[in-house]
């Protein structure tokens, strides 16, 4: 569902450009669930984001679902992010002073979607946050936060979610729980893709891309798939 | 309905910052009510000029003395004009076919004395049409009469709340003696009650003499060519004839009397009310633009308030601002979310402001100042305006800002701080 050919991404800090994608080409099937590694700077958040549609490429192609998206505006990318993508990131990313319910039911606010209260409500039962629901994230503790990111990113019945580092800011325990809900979405159906530094979480995924300087340097599968 | 949700939205995160948020909209209560205080207030001294003016009657014109060299009104001062007109003068006018009736009127103010009492009036020297053209109407005894006049008789018709003042009521005051500038006068009648007039005096304040009495026995003045000088004539124009015909046949007679050149600057004036009208518009025209344009400032400081308070929010919200855009949020989005607030936050001080103005107009509106009051009203114009003001300057200073916003990189927003 999501074929990278030859993607470059150059960004421009001041005066230096940085080479942050150099060449990248990848499929990823539906139903996979991969994990993207490397070193700080290898590339890997910006190819997270080019893959969730956050950021445009500088050349080559992105084909998603069989229509190339390389040249979409802002606007159709906007949308594509709604409607495909479910992000989870390492600080969760909640607003505040919203309920749990209400920040998973941020993403259908823009996709107009009518009965949001209660597919919100089945997000968070699908996370087993159902009892939480209308609690504010300060009266909720690092795993219950992610918990809700994760209902969030689910609420719209993306494609993809994409996760960046999401066990990033948990301890390990809740780390187990977090990482086999990714198992279970993935077991639904979901194409799962995270960017981890962290081995052990890259092992619970069917496949490890690793980066190097912007460039695939590896692409193995890690068959943990047997439970 | 989007747009619902994003009001929501807008009330909510003022609501989350709620001292903040009243801080900000008080610039706009203050700037709101101001202009709309200061604005009715202009409007309110305007009603009350028109309003004099159309209770001195549409068929009246006066003619009073000038002063050929002062420019426009100045020359009618009654400092910079030589007394000019005469008793004779205004007979002349009395005579023409245009004209109805004539009142010649000196003024001025008395003390008066009977008895133990006294107490302070306006004198008229007049004529007897003076009742009519006035439109008074005897409460007790008779008015002056032309016999009087002639025979510069020493007698006087008091005001109702004279009367009452000096001796408990009309009946008793009449035949009684009044003592004005040392001189004893005969009191023959008294006027009926009729309250205050738009200008802030009291009808019932004022005494009536004979003209010639007035000018003989108490304010002696004197044309330049000795005489005995009128102060104004009101004239009042026959039916059937305009303004503009009398006020030709008045300066034609008043020219020839005088011997005064047709090209020649006239010693008298012929005014309308509505000419006096005119030019009290243009002042109060322009003190109410110049009140709403002082008030406008305080509108101008309050929007800045909007606009500063809405940029701080759009940095402190940097995150969650990159939050919607990755969850699908298109520039508009965040836009109109920005702008609704920014305007959610000014029309709602405008409201405030409006509810205040008003409060306080009504409260002007009440306050005696000294036997008038000044109607500051509200208009529906006013306030419709204010509101599309508070929106406008909801939207003129919400719009930069959410600017801003909408043009944040979804990435750099998420990785903000």
């Amino acid at each position: 569902m999501i074929e990278l050919e030859n993607v470059t991404k150059i960004y421009r800090m001041g005066k230096v450009y940085i080479q942050a994608l150099n060449g990248v080409s990848l499929t990823i099937e539906k139903g996979d669930m991969v994990a993207i590694v490397g070193a700080s700077g290898s590339g890997k958040s910006t190819l997270m984001n080019v893959i969730g549609f956050l950021d445009k490429l500088t050349s080559g192609q992105y084909v998603f679902n069989g229509t190339d998206v390389s040249q979409f505006n802002d606007n159709q990318l906007a949308v594509m992010r709604n409607r495909e993508i479910g992000f989870v990131f390492q600080d969760y990313n909640l607003l505040s002073r919203a309920t749990a319910v209400a920040n998973v039911e941020l993403p259908l606010i823009y996709s107009g979607v009518q009965r949001k209260r209660n597919r919100a409500l089945d997000a968070l039962e699908r996370v087993g946050l159902a009892a939480r629901a209308n609690h504010k994230p300060t009266e909720l503790s690092g795993g219950e936060q992610q918990r809700v990111a994760i209902a969030r990113a689910l609420v719209n019945n993306p494609a993809i979610v994409l996760a960046d580092e999401p066990t990033g800011n948990l301890d390990s325990a809740v780390t187990q729980e977090i990482m086999s809900i990714f198992r279970e979405l993935n077991d639904e159906g979901i194409t799962v893709v995270m960017v981890t530094h962290e081995m052990d979480i890259a092992a619970k995924a069917n496949r490890t891309i690793r980066l190097l300087d912007g460039q695939i340097v590896s692409d193995e599968k890690t068959g943990d798939k047997t439970k | 309905m989007k747009l619902i949700e994003f009001f929501g939205i807008a009330i909510k995160s003022i609501l989350a910052t709620k001292l903040r948020s009243a801080l900000t909209m008080l610039g706009m209560i203050i700037g709101v009510g101001a202009v709309i205080i200061l604005m009715s207030v202009g409007a309110g001294l305007q009603n009350m000029i028109t309003y004099t003016f159309e209770e001195l009657g549409s068929n009246l014109l006066f003619v009073q003395p000038s002063n050929p060299e002062a420019p426009g009104l100045a020359g009618l001062a009654p400092g910079y004009a030589t007394a000019s007109l005469t008793l004779d003068d205004a007979r002349a006018i009395g005579d023409l076919h245009s004209v109805k009736a004539v009142v010649p009127a000196n003024e001025n103010f008395v003390k008066l004395v009977a008895g133990n009492e006294d107490t302070l009036g306006v004198i008229h020297g007049s004529t007897p049409a003076y009742l009519e053209l006035y439109g008074f109407d005897m409460e007790a005894g008779q008015f002056i009469t032309e016999v009087n006049v002639a025979r510069r008789d020493m007698v006087v018709v008091l005001g109702s709340k004279i009367a009452e003042d000096l001796f408990g009521n009309s009946t008793e005051a009449i035949g009684q003696q009044v003592k004005i500038r040392e001189k004893r006068f005969t009191v023959i009648g008294v006027m009926e009650p009729r309250g205050l007039s738009m200008m802030g005096f009291s009808w019932d304040e004022l005494i009536v003499v004979p003209m010639t009495a007035y000018q003989v026995r108490l304010f002696s003045q004197k044309t330049p060519s000795g005489e005995d000088a009128v102060q104004s004539i009101s004239v009042q124009v026959a039916d059937g004839w305009t303004l503009e015909d009398a006020t030709e046949d008045i300066e034609n007679i008043l020219r020839k009397r005088h011997r005064i050149a047709d090209d020649e600057d006239a010693d008298f004036s012929v005014i309308s009310p509505e000419q006096l009208l005119g030019s009290f518009e243009t002042i109060t025209i322009a003190l109410t633009v110049f009140l709403g344009l002082i008030g406008s400032i305080s509108l101008i400081v309050g929007s800045i308030g909007i606009m500063n308070i809405m940029l701080v929010s759009v940095t402190e919200r940097t995150r969650e601002i990159g939050l919607r855009k990755a969850i699908g949020a298109k520039r508009v989005d965040i836009l109109v979310q920005f702008l609704l607030e920014a305007s959610v936050l000014s029309l709602s001080g405008g409201a405030i402001g409006l509810i205040g103005a008003w409060l306080m107009a009504w409260g002007i509106s009440q306050v005696d100042l000294g036997g008038f009051t000044l109607n500051a009203e509200v208009s529906p114009v006013i306030v419709v305006v204010a509101i599309l003001v508070s929106v406008f300057i909801g939207l003129a200073s919400g719009i930069y800002p959410a600017m801003r916003a909408a043009r944040f990189n979804p990435i750099d927003a998420l990785h903000y701080g």
